[in-house]
């Protein structure tokens, strides 16, 4: 029986690398998306276009000014005072606005609230809510050191001036962050090791379902038959190929997430292979339940693709799962990329093991487990 | 170009789209589930950031400051716990995302009138989530803060206490920041993109490889003619699939559509005409089913989920990215789309991006025309 599952990986083997565009097909891709993914997939603020307006003319809105311009996140430029602010945001050639209106430094000086006006675009939901808050916490961070000041000015004001007295401390609760994993926040170690999984699964799932169906399309699917090759011995030998294939594309692209865009590998490798493992167990069933679906490569490829999609979507790539619908979340422990997913981010950042990892291997492993053997079960059928 | 064999041509694509159930179904209902499944699943809000709390200090100012937390609706307090480890498992876990650390001192400091520190521990892995919540949570602590001091104030006869400096926060076009506002938009240009292309260049490429355009050829058809029958046919599944999916925006997902309706469906019109000639061109080049599809994912699908400013803004991009980006349509329409719907902007406003459509329209027609006439000879 190995003789022959091993005569059959021999020629599958030599099949999918025999074929110069199956080769670039392989590798060239895989390496093209993770690069331009892990350079556009990016959802920091940064340099954020933001037009500063300023009627009042006062040192303190220079301050306040100064003040903004020490942040990074901010790209500021000062223009005149002028009536067409919506155009500027309708045109979207600024994120933001900020004026601060005639008065601010009166208000600031008679102890009233003075007002900062804060207009931002908010078509791009995600960056209007991280700049807002951007915004408002250097803002209130000016605030507090003008409070701060001017109780120094009225005491010191009060003992005479004199030095003896220390300058009132800075009271108050202050939140203190401290970020785990990637203290930068930098979007691009978070979606890097997302982009692993969405390659190795797209590439795998193709694979199978493709070179499958081909036989089918060229008959030498029948050919097979007629050997005394059983279904079992047909399938493992058709398989294991794509999963050799499979982890080395997720060796190789680890490497390179790890060389060019050097996201953090905290945890052990061994466990992001063996973890793939399973998963390639799910992605080739789902090759093999797709071929048994088509009957041409076209409708393959379609298959695959539509089933893609949405496995990506749901599978907490870009939107938390967290967030959607509870349905949804619901349909998403279907999705053999969720658990992947959450597998890989771990093991990159957080560097986790097995031990905190494990209900997630489960589940991956009981869902690959179902959909390998309801497509060995429905290829068998066909078969027979 | 003669009319008459144009329209024949069309009838025969009609026909053919109309006898294949299964291109019909993947042509009208796919993109209905699609912006159904995607509008109701995709959504980047933040809110009920699953919180634990430790509480060293165990006193009223400290559960005042808990009962604020509560209180918010960008917080679900999942519980209190009594150690670090249990924070750091429940981040391991992914099961919660932002631990607030209460030390032993918080009392006493701020009762003396000190700095009081409180403890934020945000799981940065996942980096989007974990800065917005990091700016509602410290936004929260300024509130209550403040609120200290104005009561410490009042308690003193001082008066109220007002903040020296406030900013007024006003978000246009989306107010309250909803993100399906903004990505069922784009979900309208992502759907017509990835359908237009992937269809025409599939069946296109299907009547090379069974020969049926060879047959095509040889009849007095023009190339453009060709096009242009093809086109009719994809033309109004496109414009189909177009209302289907602004219908399900403004009837179920209650997008706001600011714009112009006709203004949306002429700059659908010209973009799906460039969407629909690149296919053509595409299965015109490959000739096989294989390579097209594979050529319409690589240039249809990549560029309009990642380079065209759908989720990732384009402004955060590396300049050598942004520049890429220009190569790709949906960029521009997906603009379109989004400024028409949330902005409420004309032409006077996207005159350019009109214009690069108009132009790409143009050219890929052109190229794609003189390509078959290629085939030909």
């Amino acid at each position: 029986m190995w003789e022959r599952i091993r005569e059959i990986i021999r020629k599958e083997f030599i099949q999918t690398l025999r074929n110069p565009r199956m080769r670039v097909l392989l590798f060239g891709p895989p390496l093209i998306q993770l690069l331009i993914f892990g350079y556009a997939v990016n959802m920091d603020v940064q340099n954020a276009k933001v037009v500063w307006i300023d009627l009042d003319h006062s040192p303190e809105a220079r301050d306040l000014l100064a003040e903004l311009q020490g942040s990074s996140y901010f790209n500021i430029e000062q223009i005149q005072p002028r009536n067409d602010i919506e155009t500027l945001l309708d045109r979207g050639s600024t994120q933001c606005v900020i004026r601060v209106l005639p008065g601010f430094s009166r208000d600031i000086k008679r102890g009233n609230t003075a007002l900062v006006q804060v207009l931002i675009d908010g078509s791009n939901s995600n960056t209007a809510a991280i700049l807002s808050g951007y915004i408002n916490q250097v803002v209130a961070n000016y605030s507090a050191r003008v409070l701060e000041d001017s109780r120094n000015a009225q005491i010191m004001g009060r003992t005479g001036g004199l030095g003896g007295v220390p300058a009132m401390p800075s009271s108050g609760i202050i939140g203190q962050n401290r970020v785990w994993f990637n203290p930068d926040l930098q979007s691009r170690d978070y979606f890097i090791p997302g982009v692993v999984v969405n390659i190795i699964a797209l590439v795998t799932i193709m694979l199978t379902a493709m070179s499958i169906v081909r036989e089918k399309e060229i008959g030498t699917m029948e050919q097979l038959m007629v050997t005394p090759i059983r279904p079992f011995e047909l399938i493992l030998g058709k398989l294991l190929p794509f999963a050799v294939i499979g982890i080395f594309e997720v060796a190789l692209i680890t490497t390179a997430a790890f060389l060019v865009f050097r996201v953090p590998l905290r945890g052990s490798l061994l466990v992001l292979l063996a973890c793939s493992v399973v998963f390639l167990l799910t992605t080739l069933g789902v090759g093999l339940f797709i071929s048994t679906v088509s009957h041409t490569q076209q409708q393959a490829m379609l298959s695959s693709f539509l089933f893609f999609m949405p496995a990506m979507m749901l599978s907490g790539f870009a939107f938390p799962i967290r967030n959607m619908p509870l349905v949804v979340q619901y349909l998403s422990y279907l999705d053999p990329l969720r658990y992947f997913m959450q597998i890989v981010r771990g093991v990159f950042l957080k560097g986790t093991g097995i031990q905190s990892l494990w209900p997630q291997i489960a589940e991956m492993a009981a869902v690959g487990f179902v959909i390998f053997s309801l497509s060995v079960f429905r290829f068998h059928k066909r078969l027979d | 170009m003669n009319f008459r064999r144009t329209r024949a041509m069309a009838r025969k694509e009609f026909l053919h789209i109309l006898r294949d159930p299964r291109s019909l179904i993947m042509a009208l209902i796919l993109p209905f589930l699609m912006i159904l499944l995607f509008g109701y699943a995709l959504t980047l809000d933040v809110d009920r950031i699953p919180t634990l709390i430790y509480d060293q200090s165990g006193t009223i100012e400290s559960r005042t400051l808990i009962a604020r937390f509560e209180g918010s609706r960008y917080f679900q307090i999942l519980g209190s716990v009594d150690n670090y480890k249990t924070i750091e498992h429940s981040i391991n876990k992914d099961q919660c995302m932002l631990g607030v650390v209460i030390p032993r001192d918080y009392s006493r400091q701020l009762l003396s009138g000190n700095k009081a520190e409180v403890q934020l521990i945000l799981d940065g892995s996942d980096s989007n989530t974990a800065s917005i919540a990091s700016g509602y949570a410290n936004a929260l602590i300024q509130t209550h803060n403040f609120q200290i001091r104005s009561d410490a104030q009042n308690h003193k006869g001082g008066g109220n206490l007002r903040a020296p400096v406030e900013s007024r926060t006003r978000i246009w076009y989306n107010s309250e920041l909803k993100s399906r506002n903004y990505v069922v938009p784009g979900l309208i240009a992502f759907i017509m993109m990835i359908i237009a292309s992937l269809l025409t260049s599939l069946t296109i490429a299907r009547e090379w490889e069974i020969g049926a355009m060879e047959q095509l050829l040889s009849t007095p058809l023009r190339p453009a003619e060709i096009v242009l029958g093809k086109m009719a046919a994809f033309f109004s599944l496109g414009i189909t699939d177009m209302i289907i999916t602004v219908a399900a925006g403004v009837i179920i997902f209650r997008v706001p559509m600011r714009g112009s309706y006709v203004f949306l469906v002429v700059t659908s019109c010209i973009f799906l005409i460039g969407a629909l000639c690149w296919g053509i061109l595409l299965s015109a080049s490959s000739r096989t089913q294989t390579i097209a599809f594979q050529l319409g994912m690589l240039t249809s699908f990549l560029p309009a989920f990642i380079l065209s400013g759908f989720i990732f803004a384009i402004e955060n991009m590396p300049a050598p990215i942004q520049v890429i980006t220009y190569f790709f349509p949906t960029r521009y329409f997906m603009t379109i789309v989004k400024s028409i719907f949330l902005r409420g902007v004309g032409i006077q406003v996207l005159g350019l991006e009109v214009l690069l459509l108009v132009a790409y329209a143009s050219l890929v027609f052109f190229v794609a025309t003189r390509r078959l006439r290629l085939k030909v000879a």
